[in-house]
């Protein structure tokens, strides 16, 4: 239906000559809606994944006009939540995600309080009722402010539609510096209609804002001592190293030193995993390698990492032995979990830069760390128990094996999207990740469903770029509905649904558990077939759903079409692509550390617990 | 556990206390008291927070707070090294044989009587929480038939000012 008598005033605001006042930028007379799109193109915001509603209206006015800002009109605001942070985690920018007040605004918390989790930049703008109506229980109306004030960096509520460039400016600002982290920008209707004046740039008042970026030089040197005088040094390397683009100076002080690295689930690629000094993934489903080193190191560098409670186990057993030097530029991330021994807060290129030459004088000084010992120890373990799966008895497919041969057969520099459970810890094991920005995940705050909409909005920042949805068939029925949104905006992506027909990692832990008694994790099955997971109903038929969406959609279910399957997802560019992949019910994610136990417990295997003999000598 | 008192300076914007108490719920902190009233510069309150709580989530409650986009400065205030006040209103039932006896109490704490009626005396006192609590205690018997306190505030001793530098701050931006 033409709303034309919704429209918001000029198409094309003309610069007016300049009346006054210190600025030499000229002002044009606009509407607020005009001045947010204005603002979004000058704070050079190319994309944008949202859907419009009564408050937000106004703002989608001038958004068709706008030749600089794409909008992506998606199936549901989480939607286009979550393809912002893939696009943002994609791209190195910062995400943009619009949504109208009331539900349009409540359901973005979900992938607002994700990106809070894993520090994604992220500007949500949320359309609110009109001012007047703020607090009367409106139609439509939600504090929205209120409700995402835990869960984001930094909230505004717009009161003035002269406040709008100022406001987007410091949003994106407040998302993409220091550590980031999703803005929400609340714009009431009215402030929207409003005639006010724009002008670029506007000043910036944030006093209270000063992320400290420059490490301290003192700090540097002690960690570099440190480092030197070590016998069983890890560096734990966190996404912060990712966020700060340092991957190359983490590169050259890894090799400088001979150190092992372990990067957590957030930092997959921030080194190559097929580096030699490289030793898995650590955690609760890490390597026995990578979480043993950090059992008995005696120092841990932590670059960009928070000792996240999936990473340490249970805390008060985690690393004995170790003494920390935690670098992130959080303070408070610094003693919030573990004691540390040198507390360094910078931005993570910044101290590795510093650190790389501090260990150089350190060297220069005669004092090189001997880790001779330590890699007889590391390399024993890395032989003894590598990450690895069995080929189902019954022919069927190992998801890991599909998993791993899609990353195998994957073009050159394509980006993974996972969804939350084993198919993500399976993804993180058995693909290589040797570049940044290749891996794409809900870390912190394991978001079901995160894959596809992270996907969508990866390939929409990067369309030159393959992009792998590796989903689980539960995530997968929660946020499927973007397909229709790739499909008919030439976003095409490609998913791979590992269909084990059940909620897999919970009915792992109900297989490890609860005595196999498998409450509600069967997906597939009806009344009669309750607890027989993989031959199910195949309701919903993926096929069909997919193909309904405008998708070349597949199903493959034995290991001899594997490979054929995928070589034609990856040479279909044009769609969206779906491969429904039906794999053994009963595998398993190992190695695992039980939740709330030691990660001296690390299982390799069901059943097999490691001997690590009697390195331990102090 | 212990007592510590934070002065938090913070940018004079909507929200920013419902903030600040959301961190503290959030965080599983609790706040002993809270006083909130604007400084000798417009743009800028202050907030006087008591927490309870041993020294470790003490940096973790500052740290959490500073990355509060308003927040602009925070202060412990050592006991020794600064001024603390509460303030209480008390009405206290009072009849022509114990009037007196409640004046005079009133008079050995320092405080002021604001308002007396046939069947009560109204007392305004201030001073540090345990002076407050001794005299609260010795009303006590006479019958305490409302009482409100204010959050605790205070101030460092000697010339040097908290808020100097933040308001440079300010200005600079300005």
């Amino acid at each position: 239906m033409p709303m034309t008598e919704q429209a918001t005033g000029a198409h094309h605001p003309q610069p007016r000559p300049r009346t006054g006042g210190s600025s030499t930028a000229p002002v044009e007379h606009v509407t607020g809606a005009q001045s947010l799109i204005r603002s979004l193109e000058e704070v050079g915001a190319d994309t944008v994944f949202g859907i419009p509603g009564g408050a937000i209206l106004p703002a989608y006015d001038p958004m068709m006009d706008s030749t600089r800002v794409r909008h992506v009109l998606v199936r549901h605001e989480q939607g286009a939540g979550h393809a912002a942070t893939g696009y943002a985690q994609a791209t190195g920018k910062v995400g943009v995600c619009m949504a109208t007040s009331g539900p349009g605004a409540t359901n973005l918390v979900t992938p607002i309080a994700d990106a809070n989790m894993d520090s994604v930049p992220l500007v949500a703008i949320t359309g609110q009722v009109a001012s007047a109506a703020i607090g009367t229980d409106a139609f439509q109306e939600a504090d929205i402010c209120g409700i995402t004030m835990p869960i984001t960096k930094h909230n505004f509520l717009v009161t003035d539609a002269k406040d709008i460039p100022r406001t987007i400016a410091e949003a994106f600002h407040i998302a993409s510096t220091g550590r980031p982290g999703p803005v929400l920008v609340d714009i009431p209707k009215d402030i929207l209609q409003a005639r006010t004046t724009f002008s670029w740039p506007p000043a910036q008042d944030l006093p209270g804002y000063r992320p400290v970026t420059k490490p301290h030089a003192k700090q540097i040197r002690e960690a570099a001592k440190l480092i030197t005088q070590s016998r069983r040094p890890v560096l734990y390397v966190g996404g912060g190293v990712l966020k700060a683009g340092a991957t190359a100076e983490l590169k050259v002080l890894a090799e400088l030193t001979g150190a092992p690295v372990t990067t957590t689930l957030m930092a997959l690629g921030a080194f190559p995993d097929s580096h030699p000094l490289h030793v898995g993934m650590p955690g609760m489903h890490g390597s026995v390698t990578a979480v043993t080193a950090l059992q008995k190191a005696d120092l841990i560098v932590a670059l960009g990492a928070r000792f996240d409670d999936r990473v340490t186990g249970k805390l008060d057993s985690f690393a004995p032995y170790a003494k920390i030097v935690h670098a992130d530029i959080d303070p408070a991330e610094i003693g919030k979990n573990r004691a540390a021994d040198v507390p360094i807060v910078g931005d993570a290129r910044e101290v590795l830069a510093d650190l790389v030459q501090a260990v150089q004088a350190e060297h220069t000084d005669g004092h090189v760390g001997d880790y001779t010992a330590w890699w007889k120890d590391l390399n024993r373990w890395r032989e003894t128990y590598p990450l690895g799966y069995d080929q189902p008895a019954d022919g069927s497919l190992a998801p890991q094996h599909v998993i791993q041969r899609i990353g195998e057969l994957a073009p050159e520099g394509t980006v993974f999207a996972a969804g939350v459970g084993q198919h993500q810890m399976w993804a993180a094991h058995f693909i290589t990740y040797d570049k940044p920005a290749t891996w794409l995940n809900s870390g912190g705050a394991g978001t079901m469903g995160y894959a596809v909409p992270a996907a969508m909005g990866a390939k929409a920042g990067q369309p030159d770029r393959t992009v792998w949805a590796i989903d689980g068939d539960g995530c997968f029925q929660m946020t499927n509905q973007e397909l229709t949104t790739c499909a008919l905006n030439n976003i095409p992506i490609k998913v791979a649904i590992i269909n084990n027909g059940a909620l897999g990692m919970v009915r792992q832990w109900q297989t490890l558990f609860y005595n196999q008694r498998y409450s509600n994790t069967v997906l597939h099955a009806g009344q009669e077939q309750a607890g027989a997971a993989g031959n199910g109903t195949r309701v919903p038929d993926f096929v069909k759903l997919a193909e309904a969406m405008g998708c070349v959609a597949m199903r493959c279910e034995s290991p001899d079409e594997l490979d054929a399957v995928i070589a034609k997802a990856n040479a279909i560019n044009d769609r969206p692509v779906v491969v429904d992949f039906i794999v053994h019910e009963d595998a398993q994610v190992w190695p695992m550390v039980a939740a709330g136990t030691s990660n001296d417990t690390v299982m390799a295997a069901r059943g097999v617990r490691p001997d690590f003999g009697d390195s331990e000598d102090d | 556990m212990s007592k510590h008192t934070l002065s938090v300076l913070v940018e004079n914007t909507p929200g920013i206390l419902a903030r600040i108490a959301a961190l503290f719920s959030r965080r599983g902190f609790n706040i002993d008291s809270l006083a909130v009233g604007v400084t000798e510069h417009p743009d800028i309150s202050r907030i006087t927070i008591v927490v309870n709580v041993e020294e470790l989530p003490l940096e973790q409650v500052t740290k959490q707070l500073n990355k509060l986009v308003n927040v602009l400065k925070i202060v412990e205030l050592e006991p020794g090294a600064a001024i603390q006040r509460e303030l209480v209103l008390v009405k206290v039932r009072a009849d022509n044989e114990t009037r007196s006896q409640i004046v005079e109490i009133v008079q050995l704490f320092r405080a002021k009587t604001v308002d007396v009626s046939p069947e009560a005396v109204t007392i305004e006192a201030t001073g540090s929480s345990d002076k407050l609590e001794a005299m609260l205690r010795m009303l006590e018997p006479f019958g305490i038939k409302e009482l409100v306190q204010s959050g605790t505030i205070a101030i460092g001793r000697g010339a040097r000012s908290i808020t100097d530098r933040s308001l440079r701050a300010l200005d600079r931006s300005a």
